[in-house]
């Protein structure tokens, strides 16, 4: 930035200061109330849980909130086996989801990248309509296939793949396929972004050298997509992590991921520190890749300057 | 710094200025007069700061450090919206969303010219250039060298009291940037703006301007007449910089004779004093060859073995490896069809004392 | 010479392709079967349709959900354009880490986090939630979707073109409405298109924020699709998938439009 460097404008000010206000009042801020919160105890009131922050009584008030702050929540998360299931769950179908998408993702947005540039466009859209649809919808879609007496085992029993019937529904399996399925667009724009923009005459000077063609693919266009690898998974490994509709709608009852978990303390117990707890703690697990995440986004940015 | 900015009122000065981006210093304390009315160059490698000193005079950049002066008056807390310059950019910068005439016609749509003004003065703008009947085109429409002229015309409609050209023809073949460079001459003589170019190529530097300044490192260093550039450099680096050149380094003994490697050569008389460390310059073209050693000539005359024949068809450039292994660059014209000699012939160099340049930095 | 695609490239498309579509195609062609049952096909039938147009519940949740989603989408909108501004064109202010930060983390923040830090919030400030509770939730969600088209759009440009038309006595502001804004507009239409849909398709953070009397259509389809399948809900769905595709499909033929016009004038350009 150089016009107008001298002196920086209202305006630019402007520009910069009402994003930045929003984000403080409505991202930021809510987080620390989240903390805070976390700490409190749960009570019969509305709002449920104390000690609430009197900023009237002044420092006294201030010094009789912190000290009725506890880490009692925290210590509950730690002690229940049902919490760190919840997260052990919430990782394993995160994990798996990503390799899976990856197998699936990787060779579509491969093709995709390989398709005559005429046709590009069209398939970009293709994959980017049903990330226009709604989530929910796709989920439920889902339902109908799944369900007891759905279009899968209809199709199986004619088929004579199957005797019986199969519960698909509230399965790891459905959850795994809904996930898959909801967040595939996710895991294939990134990848197709890079694989994209790669320079076609690198697997030329490959083969020059004397690189057979599916040596140049391992040594050259896989090392060069790695960011595009790293952005799709983790576009896809953090949400999936703190996911609720999926696993509430296909998922069964025995072990619930976080997020519905989450949901559970929230509405039906009405326990909201346990629920904040229970937030910061997975914001906590996911703090890595999300930094993780935004140093990639701000290297692409640096990079495409 | 003088250079024979001559009879002319002084438009623009640049005092002392200096830009520096966080560490890296990219213009370091020019000082610079350019004339009302002159064709002024700034040339130099890339990075050598020339397109920001351009780029402060249009209001793009801030000068770290002292003024820059356009008719006497300090313009540097002056928007570049405000100032009475005007710029043809490298990229054009043409508006994709307009026609050629919404482009010519911005900047005075921008001081609330009348509607039926305007369109008077982009016809006549059109003419300029050359595009009459494309003022209804798209830019896309156009060919690179259709839009290099109406971003030309653009710039130049606000009659502005400079017009600033960055690397104007960089994006032009060959042929087609030497017909502008002449178009380019033509207009400035007709329209008597001044012109400040910023151009890499010292050929185009040397053949529209009327003065150069050329650039290294943030630095000026050397202003003046294309001749004068490229007859009298002041440095090795401008010496090596413009044109081609031959170097012999010695010390000098005598006012008019240096010590060199090859034996004593004649100078023309110089402020140098004995035993100053100096540098000889040659230009290619005021040496002579000759198969024999020329009569009459004691001095300055060298023997030496062709080492390499570039052949450009107007001209042929030997390199000749004398003495003491240095090569020595003479360029003789294909009159007489192609060149004379061969590789590993022996031959003779020579030239006149007032042939070369003593160069002290 | 560049390779066109073998087999394996065509046959991961098509059936990555196929995976993504087939689950939505069952699902609308069972909103026109007559029987109630999903396993049995009874004939092509409206049934559904008409019953939706009943369910005055699911009406009204629609049409509060497209209020909301065109509120936030624009407020989204111009918050997003000004991060975006913001980010490409003032290098470092002071706290722009922090700030591309924020713009960026909602984009994998999980929502359930994202959801009961809103409620939160409002509880802690005393606001009734309701309609503007979930239209400030969308827009913070749906903020940084905008940015990250319209600074996209906004790398690519040509700073060039802003710095001629100051040059060419054009201040700083108009020349961001006259040459920045229709250049990048495309772009910010996108992105309010993508803000509209997300925030009709969100479910859980409108949960959370949400009061009495402002019942989302996510909300209401979820409290239905809990009991199992509805072959109303089917219809609706359907109903939203056409418009979605209807909206995408008019404004790339749109742009294509003009893309081939330009190519033609283009070419006609040339030839003169």
């Amino acid at each position: 930035m150089t016009i107008g460097q001298a002196k920086r404008s209202w305006s630019a000010r402007f520009v910069v200061l009402i994003p930045y206000v929003w984000l403080l009042a409505l991202f930021l801020a809510p987080f620390a109330i989240v903390a805070k919160i976390s700490l409190s105890q749960t009570a019969l009131a509305q709002p449920p849980y104390q000690p609430l922050l009197d900023l009237a009584a002044g420092w006294h008030g201030l010094k009789d909130f912190a000290a009725h702050l506890s880490f009692d929540n925290y210590a509950m998360l730690g002690s229940d086996w049902l919490y760190w299931l919840s997260y052990l769950k919430s990782l394993q179908v995160a994990a798996i989801s990503t390799i899976i998408l990856l197998i699936i993702g990787y060779p579509m947005a491969y093709g995709m990248a390989r398709a005559s540039r005429r046709l590009q466009p069209m398939l970009v859209m293709l994959v980017v309509l049903p990330f226009w649809t709604s989530f929910l919808i796709r989920v439920y879609a889902w339902i109908n296939i799944l369900q007891h007496d759905g279009l899968l085992n209809e199709a199986l029993l004619r088929l004579y793949l199957i005797d019986a019937p199969v519960a698909w529904l509230a399965s790891d399996t459905a959850i795994y396929i809904g996930v898959v399925y909801s967040y595939l667009p996710f895991m294939v724009l990134p990848l197709y972004a890079t694989l994209e923009k790669m320079d076609h005459t690198l697997l030329e000077a490959a083969a020059d050298l004397g690189c057979p063609r599916w040596k140049s693919f391992w040594r050259v266009t896989v090392p060069l997509s790695l960011p595009g690898v790293a952005a799709g998974a983790l576009l896809c490994f953090i949400p999936i992590c703190g996911e609720f509709v999926i696993p509430d709608l296909l998922g069964g009852s025995e072990t619930l991921m976080i997020g519905q978990t989450l949901w559970t303390e929230f509405f039906s117990n009405r326990d909201w520190p346990v629920a904040s707890a229970i937030a910061v703690a997975l914001l906590g697990l996911l703090l890595v890749p999300i930094v993780f995440y935004e140093r990639l986004q701000q290297r692409a940015i640096e990079g495409t300057r | 710094m003088a250079g024979g900015a001559a009879d002319k009122p002084v438009l623009v000065r640049f005092d002392g200025v200096v830009k520096r981006f966080g560490v890296v210093t990219a213009v370091d304390r020019v000082t610079l007069d350019i004339a009302q009315g002159e064709f002024f160059a700034l040339l130099g490698p890339s990075g050598c700061g020339k397109t920001t000193l351009l780029r402060m005079l249009a209001g793009f950049e801030t000068p770290s450090e002292g003024e820059i002066l356009i008719s006497g008056h300090e313009i540097s807390a002056v928007p570049p919206h405000k100032r009475p310059v005007n710029m043809m950019f490298q990229s054009y910068a043409l508006f994709p969303h307009l026609t050629v005439e919404g482009n010519i016609g911005f900047g005075l749509r921008q001081e609330k010219v009348g509607r039926a003004e305007i369109a008077v003065r982009v016809e006549d703008m059109l003419a300029l250039v050359r595009l009459k009947g494309y003022g209804k085109r798209r830019i896309d429409q156009l060919s690179g060298g259709q839009r290099q002229r109406v971003a030309l015309a653009r710039a130049l409609i606000k009659k502005p009291r400079v017009l600033l050209l960055d690397e104007p023809l960089a994006a032009l073949d060959k042929k087609l940037r030497a017909e502008t460079q002449f178009e380019l001459m033509e207009l400035q003589r007709k329209l008597g703006t001044t012109f400040v170019i910023v151009t890499h190529d010292q050929e185009e530097a040397m053949i529209v301007a009327d003065r150069i300044a050329v650039m290294d490192q943030g630095r000026l260093a050397q202003v003046g007449k294309p001749s004068e550039i490229y007859e009298r450099p002041n440095s090795r680096w401008i010496a090596d910089f413009i044109g081609e050149v031959s170097l012999i380094e010695g010390t000098v003994s005598q006012t008019d004779t240096i010590a060199t490697a090859l034996g004593p050569l004649l100078i023309e008389e110089s402020a140098a004093k004995a035993g100053d460390k100096v540098c000889l310059a040659l230009r290619p073209e005021k040496i002579r060859l000759s198969e024999q050693r020329p009569a009459g000539l004691e001095i300055n005359a060298l023997a030496g073995t062709v080492h390499e024949i570039g052949y450009r068809g107007d001209i042929s450039l030997y390199k000749v490896r004398l003495a003491d292994r240095s090569l020595m660059k003479v360029a003789l014209a294909n009159i007489g069809g192609p060149p004379p000699f061969a590789v590993n012939d022996v031959v003779w160099l020579s030239w006149a004392p007032t042939a070369g340049v003593v160069l002290t930095r | 010479m560049r390779r066109g695609p073998s087999l394996f490239n065509v046959t991961a498309v098509a059936l990555g392709l196929a995976f993504l579509y087939l689950p939505i195609a069952v699902l609308v062609i069972y909103s026109f079967n007559a029987s109630r049952l999903v396993t049995i096909w009874g004939g092509w039938s409206l049934h559904w349709y008409r019953a939706l147009m009943q369910d005055t519940a699911m009406v009204q949740a629609a049409w509060q959900s497209l209020r909301i989603a065109a509120l936030s989408a624009t407020a989204a909108t111009v918050l997003g354009t000004l991060s975006a501004v913001a980010l490409t064109r003032y290098g470092a202010f002071r706290g722009r880490l922090l700030f591309s930060g924020m713009v960026y983390a909602p984009l994998v923040m999980p929502e359930v986090i994202t959801g009961l830090s809103l409620l939160l919030l409002f509880v802690a400030l005393g606001i009734d939630r309701g309609f503007w509770t979930v239209a400030a939730a969308h827009t913070t969600l749906t903020m940084c979707f905008v940015t990250v088209i319209v600074h996209s759009r906004l790398v690519g440009f040509d700073r060039g073109l802003e710095e001629a038309a100051m040059d060419l006595g054009c201040p700083p502001l108009r020349t961001f409405l006259t040459i920045t804004l229709p250049l990048i507009a495309p772009a910010i239409a996108a992105g309010w298109m993508l803000a509209f849909a997300l925030s009709l398709d969100d479910l859980v953070i409108a949960s959370f924020t949400t009061g009495p009397g402002a019942t989302t259509l996510p909300i209401r389809i979820y409290s239905e699709v809990r009991l199992g399948v509805k072959p109303e809900v089917n219809a609706i769905c359907t109903i939203m998938i056409a418009i979605v595709a209807f909206g995408t499909i008019v404004s790339s033929l749109l742009a294509k439009r003009g893309a081939v016009r330009r190519e033609r004038e283009a070419a006609l350009g040339a030839a003169v």
